[in-house]
């Protein structure tokens, strides 16, 4: 009883707690936490921006492991984790870019340049943008899924890349700092956030995968005949 | 694997990438096309930009590769709508060829027709752009031109395809590609540039070294997964 319980209400406890994390997170980064020498009150951004980036790319890296799962199995519920892991990356990265360029005009002058690590952000996100599309074209349950799955794994080369870029190349973006270089009153609210954001990442693929499977299910349901249609034949 | 098993795929590959290359050669008039409309949209980019030599020569590269990419487009959409026309690729599954096998025979023959349109795209591009073929760095311009039919061939054979028997092959088919070839899109046009106007600061090296990694990369992955696209039936 307790067990089923759980198994039906988790997804929602990970949403709530996202959501409250992220809420007091936010008001801490803006109130509590001093700021930046350099850039001042701008710098708090990153409070929101750096989790939101890191999210993202660690839901592409389950939309990655779940894409390999249903190629090996097969099995209808790794599609459907896929498909929401794939849609949670891509709202998480469209999330990151705008966080990104509010933060970029005010201290680099402009709101977009193409820097190695904005290029290969917005790749990533059209590429896997490109994947869902491609979901919408094809009819077939056994063929979306895999044609799914092969697009997932060929779009999460592009991840790697997002993340390396700065050490790679040079680039204006700076590269990932390490809490000891920054105040330890700005790394707790972002602690806090980063939580924040990945209890309400795995709260949405949940339940965006619990809905897919649901939709999947549907389709096999035949449709009901057409009795008007065919008394007028 | 055994000596013996990588030997038989290498066979395989071999006796199906001439397979390809011979339809190729028989449909030489579908080879032609795919070569004027590269010279086409050569000649579409310095119109759209006018006589102003100057930007023409400073975007010559980019002008090349999108020239190149788009032809890549018509090509492996043709190439896989002979592979339907009479259920050719449901035979050749039939017969006990991995997917594997054919993949690279397929990547082989589009890379080597891409190849192909290098001699032509390019000295037309140094005419309509710069105002004479520059023979300086030709070697590097063929190694590049290698790297390029390499990039190209393995991820568009594999969403080839996968999109070939869809209605909405035209539209799917740039969508997934494009974006994917944006590494090799921006390392070509940096090299190319660099062989054209000179290389003072040596760069050189960077760009053909991202351009081996994409190829090293997608011709692996591409190979794995192509069986598992063959499965469901391309």
């Amino acid at each position: 009883m307790l067990k089923r319980a759980l198994k039906r209400l988790w997804p929602g406890i990970f949403g709530f707690s996202g959501l409250l994390m992220l809420l007091v997170g936010s008001t801490l980064a803006l109130s509590w936490a001093p700021p930046e020498r350099h850039m001042g009150d701008v710098s708090r951004i990153f409070s929101i921006h750096v989790p939101v980036a890191q999210n993202a790319l660690l839901v592409l890296l389950f939309a990655f492991c779940f894409a390999i799962a249903s190629l090996w199995t097969g099995r209808r519920r790794w599609d459907a984790a896929t498909t929401a892991a794939v849609e949670v990356g891509v709202v998480l990265t469209l999330l990151l870019l705008p966080t990104g360029m509010l933060w970029a005009r005010p201290t680099w002058g402009v709101w977009w340049t193409w820097d190695v690590r904005l290029t290969t952000s917005l790749i990533g996100l059209i590429l896997f943008a490109t994947v869902l599309a491609l979901r919408s074209f094809v009819e077939d349950e056994g063929r979306r899924a895999t044609w799914t799955a092969v697009t997932t794994i060929v779009a999460f080369v592009d991840v790697p890349l997002i993340y390396f870029c700065v050490r790679w190349w040079r680039s204006l973006h700076q590269v990932q700092s390490s809490p000891e270089t920054v105040d330890a009153m700005m790394v707790l609210p972002y602690r806090i956030n980063a939580f924040g954001v990945l209890f309400l990442a795995i709260y949405l693929i949940a339940l965006r995968s619990r809905l897919e499977m649901r939709r999947l299910a549907g389709e096999e349901v035949a449709p009901p005949p057409r009795l008007a249609s065919s008394t007028a034949l | 694997m055994t000596l013996r098993t990588a030997g038989g795929i290498l066979a395989q590959v071999l006796a199906l990438a001439a397979k390809d290359l011979r339809l190729e050669w028989r449909n030489r008039s579908r080879i032609v096309a795919v070569v004027l409309f590269g010279v086409l949209v050569l000649l579409l980019f310095s119109l759209a930009v006018g006589p102003d030599s100057r930007a023409l020569v400073e975007a010559s590269g980019g002008f090349l590769v999108i020239a190149l990419l788009l032809s890549t487009t018509l090509g492996l959409q043709e190439s896989f709508r002979l592979e339907h026309a009479d259920g050719a690729l449901e035979g050749l599954r039939l017969l006990p060829a991995s997917g594997a096998a054919i993949f690279y025979a397929k990547a082989i023959s589009v890379a080597l027709t891409l190849l192909l349109l290098g001699p032509v795209l390019a000295p037309v591009a140094m005419i309509l752009y710069i105002g004479e073929v520059a023979l300086g760095g030709l070697a590097q311009l063929i190694g590049l031109w290698l790297l390029a039919a390499l990039g190209l061939a393995a991820p568009g054979v594999l969403y080839a395809g996968m999109t070939s028997r869809l209605r909405s092959q035209d539209v799917l088919l740039p969508l997934l590609l494009y974006p994917l070839e944006v590494p090799v899109l921006l390392s070509l046009v940096k090299a190319f540039g660099l062989v054209l106007r000179g290389d003072p600061m040596e760069q050189m090296g960077s760009w053909v070294t991202i351009l081996l990694v994409f190829v090293g990369v997608y011709w692996l992955l591409c190979g794995i997964l192509f069986e598992y696209v063959l499965e469901e039936g391309t």
